[in-house]
Order: structure tokens, then C-alpha cells, then sequence
């Protein structure tokens, strides 16, 4: 087990990295508050989800190497992102079953590897967060997260901490946005069936906010809501957990990020 | 066909890259067909001969059987005309043939009229005997025989059955057990019947509506005997 | 059956525009997913249940030949006959023989997914004998001259008025001003009309759930009492069935039958779940003179040992489409084939080609919802995964989409590369986007922009950001 200050390797995700940085600083906030000190590991992109569920294995399987040697050395690897960690986690060590060498680092790789809230909750033993935000917040369950890493109960327990929040739940909430990587342009008239069945449930909650753990399905909806002209705010769970709210919220404007001072 | 069997065979064996003759393959398969051994039975049915008795009536009621308790065998008569009666239906059944259903008092209700062998189409009520009934799910098990035509469990509109209370076993697997002590190795009829309730759709609209092609209605009769016999168990 | 499963594209477009058969769908939710989750929670052992079914399937699945060799000797036992069918034609032929030979005019029929497959109805009628349907929805169906849009449930996707519409166009011999707006009055009238049809047929042919091998026996699940009456009332009975459907003992049948109902229809047990062995036995008073089983192979040997066996442990259950957000939204018609739903995403393509049914595996989010309901575990999403691997290494993914993808690959295994371009690529967005923080349009993201607007990124990445801190850091004292 690591000692009292884990160096934790932030795994940032494409999207965070190319869409909301907000959402890797919070990450980084709330890790460190948790008493681990954070690197962020300059040779990562993406996790090669892309790739792997487009069929090809190859540079998946390429990737996964990179991604782990970028990674070497650090106590844990943590994800503000269910899917990207469950493709780390769980898909890594199935890409490169084939060899067993590297399949013994895939393993000792994946033993590594955690989504965001999770760890804060299950292995720093955070039980509440002193962040304010007022609001009635109702909570998506993305499916990779949800079905392949078990995050359920974690987001709802530290929001449920939070003074001024009040918990909604919408109907339906653990069934899939219709983001799906590729699949919300491959087959847009389906996904955009479900995610209207999505946003609809959102709506009926009566939530004024709408959080996720995964930047993908958020973006998603939030683009659905504003279409719709949705009262709605769409956030990172992140960024509510680590007092970082305050900001344009996803698909609203203005602004290029700025970094968050010392 | 013998050669689509060659064919087919055949290509199972190179799917799976084994011989016909494979020792380890026909050992195993061979355990498993002599041992059948049991996978888990529900804890639920794994309780005391009373007790099984009462969740059989439970779970057949859920099921929209209805079930009437009667003391002893010879009660049985009345109760077929009782429940006749209370349902509107005229007072003519068509029984099964079986000599311990015959060797009950029928005499003692001269209204009622009783045929006798399998269904015919004009048949609105049947009386058949259950060679046992599961506890676990209240299913009623019957089959067929020279004595019980299976026509009788489906044709008519109401179907009416007599089951001993010693006959109800817990789970679907101590039927296989009486079954394979009763019959050896001539295992099975032609046909073995699990019932649960009358027959049912719900292929409009998801909307569940009891009676379809089978029986309406599934009467059970259930012979309790006092200090029963257990016979079989 | 013929397919129409490489205009999927078309087929799903049109589905999600239907409001009859969305509202159909609805049912589905209620119907099925509620009842299996109260089910599942009345059963503490259901989940080691699973697990058995699963590795009773398995262990079945690496010894199938020599279960079928015992299968076939116990039916032949009982006095029953076994036509072994390499392909759907072998199986319409010997069927057809079978039917002639019993001077068949009229053929009463039981649910079975294996028909459909084979295309039996058709072939029958093409020479002169009427197949009737028993299962009310089946009947239904072939009222409407559709083919199943679930496998469980095959006219989930006709509400009640268009079965109202359908009896009074069919059942001409009944009085016009009868009433019929009720579930209950066309249940009574499909009673009515089709009892006749069972007395008269002189064969029946049936599905199997399952095929027990220790004593030659075919098991039919239903809740109607149709697939009974088929199977006893004609002189001939005909069992269709594929090679998986076996099982070894009838304790092996049992333990995964308590899994099967619960899983599709959120029942105990199925009102009426039926052994069948051979033909009557001579003292026996009524059913069939004859018992004939047509085993279908038609692909099923050629998944065995591939990376698609698991599949083959499939029961029917449904509960995979019960649970599919993709099979809520497009229904079973658009899948294009006989089987829907995630089992239909991976089997279809196993059957008859990845190249007419590519689209069915790749129409998934990979949601997983479907494998955590399967009753015996099949890993559906990654079975889809695996078909999307046979398709890239054959080139069959449009080529938009295969270089898009490569595009983004060439960058991400180039980390500094990636940085930088993605620096400046976001910056320009970001531009473009920062009066309202979305597009309403966006090149190259027609599919997305169709039906939501993009959020746009806040400017620079995290990378850049990330850095900036560091270096302000260091420049500290």
C-alpha cells in the first residue's frame, strides 16, 4: 500500500484535454486534497477506445503499450472518467492476453488504474466534500463506469454531503445517453432517440443541474438540452466536488480556461 | 439422412479439434448422463412436507389456480360438483380413465353426468388425477398414460385436477427422482406436463389475459389425508 | 428468411419516425424489464443460477457431438425419428417430405425461431399446404404478413387497434358489428377461430426450448397451451430445433429452465412447460403416430471453436433486446433478419455473413446492459467487438469512417505531435465558438449537429495549461 502521499499519474482523457481542462483541474484539486501529489505525465493522448472499438486491434494494442510506459512508476493511475479507465483497467489486460510478459504488465498496470471519484471514495476513504453549491443536481450513471467499475453509489454519497445540493434522481438514469464513441455519428437517428429519451427524463426531474462522471456523455446531453433550449446546466462531477462550479458550465459561453492560481 | 449426420458431426469435430473416440470427451459425457447430478434447488421449496403442501397452494393461487383443501378422497365427487355449481357450468365432465379416480363415489352425485377418455371438442370440463404437484413454483405435473389422455389437460375450457397432498414434492428435480424410480429405464412417455395455472397471452399490448388456447380455468382438488402417507417420498 | 439486414441504415431511420411502433415499444419497458427485475429479486440463488446455466451450456457446447450421438439413440428408443440438416433447404425439404407423406393439407404451427430461419411457411405454401400459426402473436403476424419483431414477444410491435383491424379484415365469417376494442374480446376470437384449425391439422410442428440428450426428449415452453395442442392433436408431430438446444440430463433442463422464464417474461415458470418423447406409446389414448426431429445446423458447427462460441449458449430468453436502448429506439423489423436485439447483432452475422449484416454489430454503444441481464452470460458487447475486428481486417467499415480513424490514430501514438496540433486546433474552435460556447454547425459533424449543438472547448488544452503552471512554478523562488 502507498504511503501517506501517493504520486498519483492524472490519466487526463482526450476530451478533457482538448475540451474542458477545467475538469483536469478540478481532477487535480480534489486528489490533492486528498493527500496525493499529482503528476501529469506529458507522452498521453487518449486511451485508444477509438481504435479498439472500431476493430482495430493493432493500434489499440499499440497504444496500450505506449499508455503504460507513460505510466510507469506511479502508485496509481486515476481517470476523471469511467470509460477511459475501464479501457485501461479491464481492456488493457485483454488486448495483450496474447504475450505473457506483457500480459503480466498489463495486469500489474490495471491493478493501478482507478476512475476519479471512486478512488477519492474507496481507496483515500473520503466520505464528504466541504465544497458549496446550491442546487437541485440530478446524476447520470455512465454505462462503462457504472457496469464494468461499479460506480454507483460513490458521486451520489459525496454529493449527497453537500450542503445547499439537493439529489434528484431522474428516471432511467442508468440507461445509456447515446454517445457511444463513434456510434452518436455512425447512427445519429438512433442515438439522438436516446439521448432525447435522456435529456426528456433529465428534464422531468426537475434538476436545474446535471452531472456525470464522463466527459463524452455530458457533452452529448448538454448539446441535446441547449437544443432543446433547456434550462439545464450540464457539469463534471468534478468540477462540483472540488468547488470549481462557478464557471461557464458545458456548451455555454464564453471562455478559454485560465489556470487556476499557485 | 445419413449423410447430413456425417456432415454435421463431422464438422462439430473439427470446430472442436477432437477425434470421435476421444476417451476424456466420452467419459465426461457419460458421467454426466449417469450421474445427472442436481444443480442448486432453490432454498425456498427445501422446507417440511406441511409446509411444502401450504406454499404449493400459495404459489398455484398466484398463479390464478384455485385450489380447494378437501379431507379425504371420497370428498372429492362433491367438491367437483360444488365448484361446478358456484362457477355456472353445466354438471358433465369427461374424466381420465384411472382406477383410483374411477373407485371414487361418483354415484353419490346423480346429476352429474361423467364421461370417460380422451377430450373431444364439445368437452367444457375435464377431471384428470396429477402424478405429483411442485411446491417451489405450484406447478401440477401430469402425464400421460393409458389412463391419462393428454387431451383432457388442454381442450376443455376448465380443467380440473385431483392431486394428493402426499404427492407434492419441493423442486422440479424430485420429480425426476420418482419418475426414475417408478419407471426405470422405460424413463419417460410420451408426454410430461408442468402446469402452473390456466393458460395465458399477453401478446396484445403486453396486457396478460387468462385463457388462450388451453384451459380458462385451473381447479385444483387437494386431497389432504390427515396422517399422510408419504408414500413414495 | 431473407434479409434485408444491409439496409439497416434505412430500416432504423424509418423505425425511429414511426410513432405506432414507438408507442408499441413502451410496452416493453413495463412489460418485460419491470417483471424480470421483480422475478430476480423473489429468487436469492438466481445469480448462481447463471452461472450454472452457463457452464452447463459450456461443458454441452465442447461435447456437443456426442450428446447429439445420445439424443439421436434415446429418440430412436422411443420410437421417434432424427433428420440430421446440414442447411435451411435440407431442413424445408425433409419437412416438406415428412408433410407429403402424411397427405398434410393444413399444418398447425408452435412458435419456433428456427421456422422463420429456414423460411419453412413459405415453402410450404409455395406447395400447397397452409401453415397456420397457434401462438396468438405469431397468428397475428402472419395475419399482417410480417415476419417476428422479437423472440419472444413477435407482435410486440402491433398495438392493440391494428389487431382490431386485422380480425375484421381476416375473420369475414363473424359478424361485422361484434365488438373487438378489448384484448380480452380478440383473445376469445383468436380462440374461437383457431381451435377449429387445431383439430384439423394432420402434422404439427413445433420448436424446442431445449432437447434433453439422457432421454431423447423435446421441451416446448409456452403460456398459451398452443404448442401443446400442436404437438398432440395431429397424427405427426415435427420438432425443429437447432444443435445448441441440447442439454445432457433433465437436471441440467431444470436448473437453467428456473433462469429461462424469469428472464423473459418475468414468470416463476411458464404456465405450461412440456416433455415430449417420441410418438404415442400404444396404450396411450390420443397423440401422435409419429415424432420426427429435424436437427439445423446451418452455421452453427462452423462458430464452434471460434472466438463466437459463447453464443451458442443462447436459451431465447430476450431479455437481451428487453433491456437494448438500440432495440427500444428502431424495434426487432429493422435488425432486417430472424433474430433481434444484441443476439441478433452477434448471431446474425455468425450465420449469414458479416458482410450483409455488418451493420447489426456495429449498431451498439456497447452499454453493456445486455450481457448483465443474459441469463447464461453471453458477452455480447464483446462478441460485437469482435465482429467490428473481422470487418476491419476485411476493409468492409465505409471509408470515411476507417480514415478518420486513422487520421486520429497517426496523431495519438505521436504524443508531441498530437499536442501540438491539438493546441492549435482548439484554439480555433474555441475562437469560433466563444460568442455563444456551442455550434449550432459544425463541417465533418453533420451527424452530431443534426440533432444537438457542439459545445465548444474552452481554448487551450490541459496540456498547454498543465505546463504553464509547471513552469510558473518553477520560476518561483
Amino acid at each position: 500500500m502507498a504511503g501517506d502521499a501517493p504520486r498519483v499519474g492524472l490519466f487526463v482523457t482526450c476530451l478533457v484535454d482538448l475540451f474542458r481542462p477545467s475538469v483536469g483541474f478540478a481532477a487535480v484539486k480534489l486528489l490533492e486534497a486528498s493527500g496525493c501529489t499529482v503528476q501529469v505525465p506529458r507522452a498521453q493522448t487518449c486511451c485508444g477506445q477509438p481504435a479498439y472499438n472500431s476493430g482495430d486491434r493493432a493500434d489499440a494494442r499499440a497504444i496500450a503499450l505506449q499508455v503504460i510506459a507513460a505510466f510507469e512508476g506511479y502508485d496509481y493511475v486515476v481517470a476523471p472518467s469511467g470509460s477511459c479507465a475501464a479501457m485501461l483497467k479491464e481492456h488493457y489486460p485483454a488486448l495483450l492476453r496474447d504475450d505473457p510478459t506483457l500480459a503480466v504488465k498489463a495486469d500489474a498496470f490495471a491493478e493501478r488504474v482507478y476512475e476519479l471519484v471512486s478512488f477519492l471514495t474507496d481507496v483515500r476513504g473520503l466520505e464528504a466534500v466541504t465544497a458549496p453549491f446550491e442546487g437541485r443536481v440530478t446524476y447520470h450513471d455512465a454505462c462503462s463506469g457504472l457496469r464494468e467499475l461499479g460506480i454507483k453509489a460513490q458521486p451520489r454519497a459525496l454529493l449527497a454531503t453537500m450542503a445547499g445540493l439537493e439529489l434528484a434522481e431522474h428516471e432511467d438514469a442508468e440507461v445509456c445517453c447515446g454517445f457511444g464513441g463513434t456510434f452518436c455519428v455512425k447512427y445519429p437517428e438512433i442515438s439522438n432517440t436516446m439521448v432525447t429519451n435522456k435529456v426528456e427524463a433529465v428534464e422531468r426531474s426537475g434538476a436545474d443541474t446535471l452531472l456525470a462522471g464522463d466527459l463524452g456523455c455530458l457533452m452529448n446531453m448538454a448539446g441535446k438540452l441547449q437544443r432543446r433550449g433547456a434550462a439545464v446546466r450540464v457539469r463534471h462531477v468534478a468540477e462540483v466536488l472540488a468547488g470549481m462550479a462557478e464557471g461557464p458550465a458545458i456548451g455555454e459561453a464564453p471562455a478559454i480556461a485560465k489556470a487556476p492560481e499557485g | 439422412m445419413s449423410a447430413g449426420r456425417e456432415a454435421i458431426l463431422g464438422a462439430i469435430r473439427r470446430s472442436l479439434k477432437r477425434g470421435p473416440d476421444d476417451r476424456t470427451a466420452k467419459a465426461a459425457v457419460a458421467q454426466r448422463l449417469s450421474g445427472h447430478p442436481r444443480g442448486l434447488v432453490p432454498a425456498r421449496s427445501q422446507i417440511p412436507p406441511d409446509a411444502q403442501v401450504d406454499l404449493f397452494v400459495a404459489q398455484a393461487t398466484e398463479q390464478s389456480a384455485t385450489v380447494h383443501r378437501v379431507a379425504d378422497r371420497e370428498s372429492v365427487p362433491a367438491a367437483v360438483v360444488a365448484y361446478l355449481k358456484a362457477e355456472n357450468l353445466p354438471a358433465a365432465v369427461r374424466m381420465a380413465p384411472d382406477p383410483a379416480l374411477e373407485a371414487l363415489p361418483w354415484d353419490g352425485q346423480a346429476l352429474l353426468e361423467v364421461a370417460r377418455g380422451p377430450a373431444v371438442e364439445s368437452d367444457q370440463v375435464s377431471v384428470t388425477a396429477a402424478h405429483s404437484a411442485v411446491a417451489e413454483t405450484g406447478t401440477l405435473v401430469l402425464h400421460s398414460a393409458a389412463t391419462a389422455p393428454t387431451t383432457l389437460n388442454f381442450l376443455p375450457e376448465t380443467h380440473i385436477v385431483v392431486l394428493e397432498a402426499a404427492a407434492v414434492v419441493g423442486a422440479y428435480e424430485d420429480v425426476w427422482d420418482r419418475l426414475r424410480a417408478a419407471r426405470g429405464a422405460a424413463l419417460l412417455p410420451r408426454t410430461v406436463n408442468f402446469i402452473t395455472g390456466p393458460s395465458r397471452s399477453a401478446d396484445i399490448e403486453q396486457t396478460l389475459q387468462l385463457g388462450a388456447h388451453g384451459p380458462r380455468r385451473l381447479h385444483i382438488i387437494l386431497v389432504d389425508h390427515g396422517e399422510t402417507s408419504h408414500q413414495g417420498r | 428468411m431473407q434479409s434485408s439486414a444491409s439496409d439497416f441504415k434505412n430500416n432504423a431511420r424509418r423505425a425511429v419516425d414511426d410513432p405506432q411502433l414507438r408507442k408499441a415499444l413502451d410496452h416493453v419497458k413495463t412489460g418485460f424489464i419491470d417483471k424480470r427485475a421483480k422475478a430476480v429479486a423473489k429468487l436469492p440463488e438466481f445469480e448462481a443460477l447463471r452461472d450454472q446455466s452457463r457452464d452447463i451450456k459450456d461443458h454441452t457446447l465442447a461435447h456437443l457431438d456426442l450428446y447429439l450421438e445420445h439424443y439421436e439413440q434415446k429418440v430412436l428408443e422411443a420410437g421417434g425419428q432424427v433428420h440430421w440438416c446440414a442447411t435451411a433447404e435440407d431442413a424445408r425439404a425433409t419437412i416438406l417430405e415428412i408433410c407429403r407423406q402424411a397427405g398434410a393439407t393444413s399444418v398447425t404451427k408452435g412458435k419456433t425461431m428456427i421456422g422463420e430461419e429456414i423460411g419453412i411457411n413459405a415453402h410450404l405454401e409455395a406447395n400447397g399446404i397452409t401453415p397456420v400459426e397457434t401462438d396468438l402473436g405469431e397468428y397475428i403476424i402472419q395475419l399482417r404478413g410480417e415476419t417476428p419483431s422479437h423472440i419472444i414477444a413477435p407482435a410486440v410491435h402491433v398495438t392493440k387497434d391494428l389487431v382490431e383491424a386485422d380480425f375484421r379484415a381476416h375473420h369475414k365469417h363473424l359478424p361485422a358489428d361484434r365488438p373487438l376494442s378489448e384484448p380480452r374480446q380478440l383473445l376469445g376470437e383468436a380462440r374461437q377461430v383457431l381451435r377449429q384449425k387445431f383439430l384439423e391439422a394432420e402434422v404439427g410442428i413445433t420448436g424446442a426450448n431445449f432437447l434433453v440428450a439422457e432421454t431423447g426428449s423435446s421441451i416446448i415452453v409456452t403460456n398459451e397451451g398452443n404448442g401443446d395442442l400442436t404437438q398432440i392433436l395431429p397424427k405427426v408431430h415435427i420438432v425443429i430445433a437447432s444443435l445448441e438446444k441440447i442439454v445432457p440430463s433433465l437436471e441440467d433442463a431444470t436448473t437453467i429452465l428456473r433462469v429461462l422464464a424469469r428472464s423473459a417474461t418475468g414468470q416463476e415458470f411458464s404456465t405450461y412447460t412440456t416433455l415430449s418423447t417420441g410418438p404415442k406409446r400404444p396404450e396411450d389414448l390420443d397423440g401422435p403416430e409419429e415424432y420426427h426431429v429435424v436437427l439445423l445446423d446451418n452455421g452453427r458447427s462452423r462458430m464452434l471453436g471460434t472466438e463466437f462460441q459463447d453464443v451458442l449458449r443462447c436459451i431465447r430468453c430476450g431479455a437481451c433486446m428487453n433491456h437494448c436502448p438500440v432495440y427500444h429506439a428502431i424495434g426487432g423489423h429493422a435488425y432486417g433478419w430472424v433474430y433481434p436485439g444484441p443476439i441478433g447483432a452477434v448471431l446474425t452475422p455468425g450465420l449469414i455473413g458479416v458482410e450483409e449484416a455488418g451493420h447489426l454489430p456495429n449498431a451498439s454503444t456497447f452499454c453493456g446492459r445486455c450481457e448483465a441481464v443474459c441469463p447464461v452470460k453471453i458477452p455480447l458487447p464483446k462478441m460485437m467487438r469482435h465482429w467490428r475486428e473481422r470487418e476491419f481486417e476485411r476493409h468492409l467499415s465505409p471509408l470515411a469512417v476507417r480514415g478518420g480513424l486513422k487520421i486520429w490514430t497517426f496523431f495519438v501514438r505521436r504524443p508531441a505531435l498530437y499536442h501540438f496540433a491539438a493546441g492549435l486546433k482548439m484554439r480555433a474552435l474555441a475562437a469560433l465558438g466563444r460568442r455563444k460556447g456551442r455550434f449550432k454547425r459544425l463541417p465533418f459533424a453533420s451527424g452530431w449537429t443534426a440533432y444537438r449543438d457542439f459545445p465548444a472547448p474552452q481554448g487551450r488544452t490541459f496540456q498547454q495549461l498543465w505546463a504553464k503552471q509547471l513552469r510558473a512554478k518553477r520560476g518561483r523562488p
